[in-house]
């Protein structure tokens, strides 16, 4: 046990030694929420320790563009960033004193579990499965699973059915995702990396006619490429984007979707996706947050 | 020259021989190699009927003058080295006790170690990161350097125990003889001598250790292979992959060269010095150029079981 | 439990799949092994060369890398191959070094007089190396080599990220539909991959004892 928590110690220093590194020169790419300097909340409440802290560790994507991605200076940019930012400033957390750390698919649940993150804003899809494990707050966007295609569509696809109809034709998508799982209802010519960008090499060399996840996803793949691909636009599966808490935080969860709310209506969520995803994509209409 | 008893001091039509296959096998290792560049520096049709340009036109390349670039990599030079060096030290511990507990006299503690260390060799890192990172909700940093570590100890294990195994008998008679008890006997006289000796092979499992934390992508963690390759490149766009690929490709190659070296020079450091257990049994090849001692051959061996 | 029986074809499928990895990949690597042992211990220098900087440059490239290139650079420069293929070649590639470095400390293993009494009596290099050195030394090879593919079998793990669908790109898949059950399911996947590198070890083992008899 000892032997655990001197890992856990050095782990911290690590996270902190790259923390402070990253520092040295981060942008500000958009205009800030408003920090609430003044917020009370009921002791005890996660909202109050980490009000009381002042500062607060978020999990987001670090390779997705429009949505969470890093540059050099280890800073994320992006619509989940801006949502996390909304979030803890109404904690009364100022940007600069949020902790980001990177989420992949596979270390989302077990980071919200041992409280490495506080919360998660991260492409994160809200299912029966995932409910028995975490908490979701939102949803805060509702995406849909779409195709990525060579600029022009040479092979004609329309939709999902393209590779039942084609059973030769192979699609690519990242190896253990939720992509995976849903296109298999279409075809078993599946072939799955570990990274979605890493898919548009089989594109290229004709290995695979198309890249198959969340359409924001392709459409950040697709700004990237200088007009190499495009994506399909003809959604579907429904996949609403939530923010994942710890399970059964019944009182930050519901300050959660009462802070989204607030931001769907007073244009700060308006204003966070036309400064991140909004330069691609079209600005949609707020879903309804999901009180289960 | 060579000294293996293997064939004769080469005559004239052998060294005739030789000089041609030097010459061929020379010119079609330059042949490949300019097909190489030029296919690379070709402008590519893709499957979608676009054309992209060439590998080395200096649009793939003008990211690396940016600074900020470099300070990345180097960020994921220090990530994929702290992870390293901690997995490194506690898989030198693990390896201590596993060791130990793997020549220890009562059957109790030698059995379920063997167990142990039969289960650790035969799990994949990748699977031991994601149990780690899953089971007991680690972090990412945790996950990869417990996996590493306990991967590693049992493979430093083993190699102790041979260690342990191949010094002389009397070593240890030697020892009881005056009066040691047997834990003391080994803590004292067999196990200062097995480290030194198989001290080159530890070096070389060590190499493989810091090749295979680029598996730690698999749980996030921040090293070079994911911050260079992943994450530079969604960045940048994907015409940089290639790019970022050959500089990450070159780092690695730099940082496990320089640690190979170093274990060649202490392989030929501690040969000279090497209790004369059963190392000098000269091999069939002989003194072959360049490689030194036979310890050399040992630290080959070792690395040779264990990638 | 009933997400390991649910998932069980799928770990078939995978296992075999990882079985098929490690026959082609082991017997590639084996055939070239040979070959690199071969020029590393022949009388041509520069073959001795070509084998060294092979053996430096692969056993300094991280497994990840290699795959990376086969799965990648290989298609951009034209090899039109399936990504079971291009996986097993860079494994191939990754392993080959290890068996030829097992395969030359084996011979080394073997006593000096014997190669010295056989070219004595007049065998040439091929000869001294098939009948005199090659049987003696092959049992101080095997229980190397096995540990060799020990590896090999769980460097197969790595291929699932780059479009191979083995055992462990199985193993997410099933994660992915029962995250409640993840240490069952882990157990299950550790389970395949020890019924393959379990035996090795043991039969490695034994034969190792068989030839500290003989010595």
């Amino acid at each position: 046990m000892r032997l655990k928590k001197g890992l856990m110690v050095s782990a911290m220093a690590a996270v902190a030694v790259l923390g402070l590194s990253a520092c040295t020169d981060s942008e500000a790419p958009t205009a800030e929420p408003e920090v609430q300097e003044e917020v009370e909340f009921e002791a005890g409440t996660t909202m109050a320790e980490l009000n009381e802290a002042g500062e607060i560790t978020i999990g987001t994507k670090f390779d997705q563009p429009l949505f969470g991605l890093v540059g050099p200076d280890n800073e994320p940019v992006g619509f989940d960033v801006e949502i996390g930012k909304i979030i803890a400033a109404e904690l009364g957390i100022a940007p600069e004193d949020i902790n980001w750390v990177e989420a992949i698919s596979a270390n989302r649940e077990p980071f919200i579990q041992n409280g490495e993150v506080d919360l998660v804003v991260a492409t994160y899809t809200i299912n029966d499965t995932r409910k028995e494990v975490v908490s979701f707050a939102g949803p805060y966007y509702i995406a849909g699973q779409d195709l990525l295609v060579p600029a022009d569509n040479p092979d004609g696809i329309e939709g999902p059915e393209y590779f039942t109809e084609n059973p030769d034709a192979v699609v690519c998508t990242v190896s253990g995702s939720t992509s995976e799982k849903n296109i298999r209802e279409y075809t078993d010519n599946v072939i799955a990396a570990n990274g979605y960008s890493d898919c548009l090499e089989p594109v290229r060399t004709g290995a695979a006619a198309a890249v198959t996840t969340d359409n924001v996803i392709l459409a950040g793949l697709a700004d990237k490429s200088d007009g190499e691909f495009e994506v399909v636009n003809n959604a579907f599966t429904e996949e609403p984007y939530g923010i994942g808490v710890a399970l059964e935080d019944t009182e930050f969860r519901d300050f959660i979707n009462d802070t989204l709310e607030a931001a769907f209506e007073d244009g700060r969520w308006v204003d966070a996706w036309e400064a991140t995803a909004g330069v691609v994509l079209d600005t949609p209409e707020p879903p309804t947050v999901d009180r289960y | 020259m060579s000294q293996s008893v293997l064939y004769d001091a080469p005559g004239p039509r052998a060294i005739r021989r030789s000089r041609v296959t030097s010459v061929v096998s020379a010119v079609l290792i330059a042949l490949g190699i300019a097909w190489l560049i030029f296919t690379l520096a070709s402008p590519r049709e893709t499957a979608g009927g676009s054309t992209q340009v060439g590998l080395f036109d200096a649009s793939r390349w003008d990211i690396l003058l940016d600074a900020a670039v470099w300070r990345a990599l180097w960020r994921g030079v220090q990530g994929t080295l702290q992870m390293a060096g901690a997995a490194a030290v506690l898989a030198m511990i693990i390896g201590i006790l596993f060791s130990f507990g793997r020549t220890a006299r009562t059957a109790w503690i030698r059995v379920p170690t063997a167990v142990l260390l039969e289960f650790f060799r035969g799990m994949p890192v990748l699977l031991m990161m994601l149990f780690v990172l899953l089971v007991f909700a680690s972090g990412s940093y945790v996950a990869g350097v417990a996996a590493l570590a306990v991967y590693n100890g049992a493979l430093i294990g083993e190699i102790l125990r041979a260690g342990i195994a191949s010094l002389p008998r009397g070593q240890a008679e030697a020892g009881l003889a005056i009066g040691l008890t047997p834990t003391a006997t080994r803590f004292l006289i067999e196990f200062p001598q097995a480290f030194r000796q198989m001290l080159p092979i530890i070096i070389a499992q060590m190499v493989v250790l810091l090749k295979d934390t680029a598996l730690a992508y698999i749980v996030g963690y921040p090293e070079l292979l994911r911050i260079g390759v992943n994450n530079l490149s969604n960045f940048y766009g994907n015409a940089y992959f290639f790019t970022l690929f050959f500089v990450v490709l070159v780092i690695y190659l730099v940082i496990n060269l320089s640690l190979s070296w170093v274990a060649r020079f202490v392989a030929r450091r501690t040969g000279s010095k090497a209790v004369v257990a059963k190392i000098p049994r000269r091999g069939i090849f002989g003194r072959t150029r360049g490689t030194a001692a036979p310890t050399d051959d040992g630290a080959d061996d070792g690395a040779a079981g264990k990638s | 439990m009933d997400a390991i029986i649910e998932g069980l074809p799928l770990f078939i499928d995978g296992f075999l799949v990882t079985l098929s990895l490690l026959g082609v990949a082991g017997m590639g690597a084996l055939g070239i092994g040979i070959v690199v042992a071969a020029m590393r211990i022949s009388p041509v220098a520069s073959l001795r060369m070509i084998a060294t900087v092979y053996t430096e440059l692969v056993r300094n490239t991280p497994l990840t890398l290699l795959l990376f290139g086969c799965a990648f650079v290989l298609p951009y420069l034209g090899v039109r191959l399936d990504y079971f293929t291009l996986a097993a070649i860079g494994l191939t590639v990754y392993t080959s070094p290890f068996v030829a470095e097992a395969l030359r400390s084996g011979v080394n293993g073997v006593s000096i007089g014997q190669a010295e009494a056989a070219r004595s009596i007049g065998l040439t290099f091929g000869q001294t190396l098939g009948f005199v050195v090659m049987p003696q030394a092959i049992r101080m090879v095997i229980p190397p080599l096995i540990n060799v593919f020990i590896a090999l079998t769980k460097n197969t793990s790595v291929a699932g990220g780059f479009f191979v669908l083995e055992l462990f790109a199985q193993s997410r898949r099933v994660i992915n539909n029962r995250g409640d059950e993840v240490l069952a399911i882990l157990l299950a996947v550790a389970f395949f991959y020890l019924i393959i590198t379990v035996p090795l070890g043991l039969i490695a083992g034994a034969i190792e004892k068989r030839v500290a008899v003989l010595r």
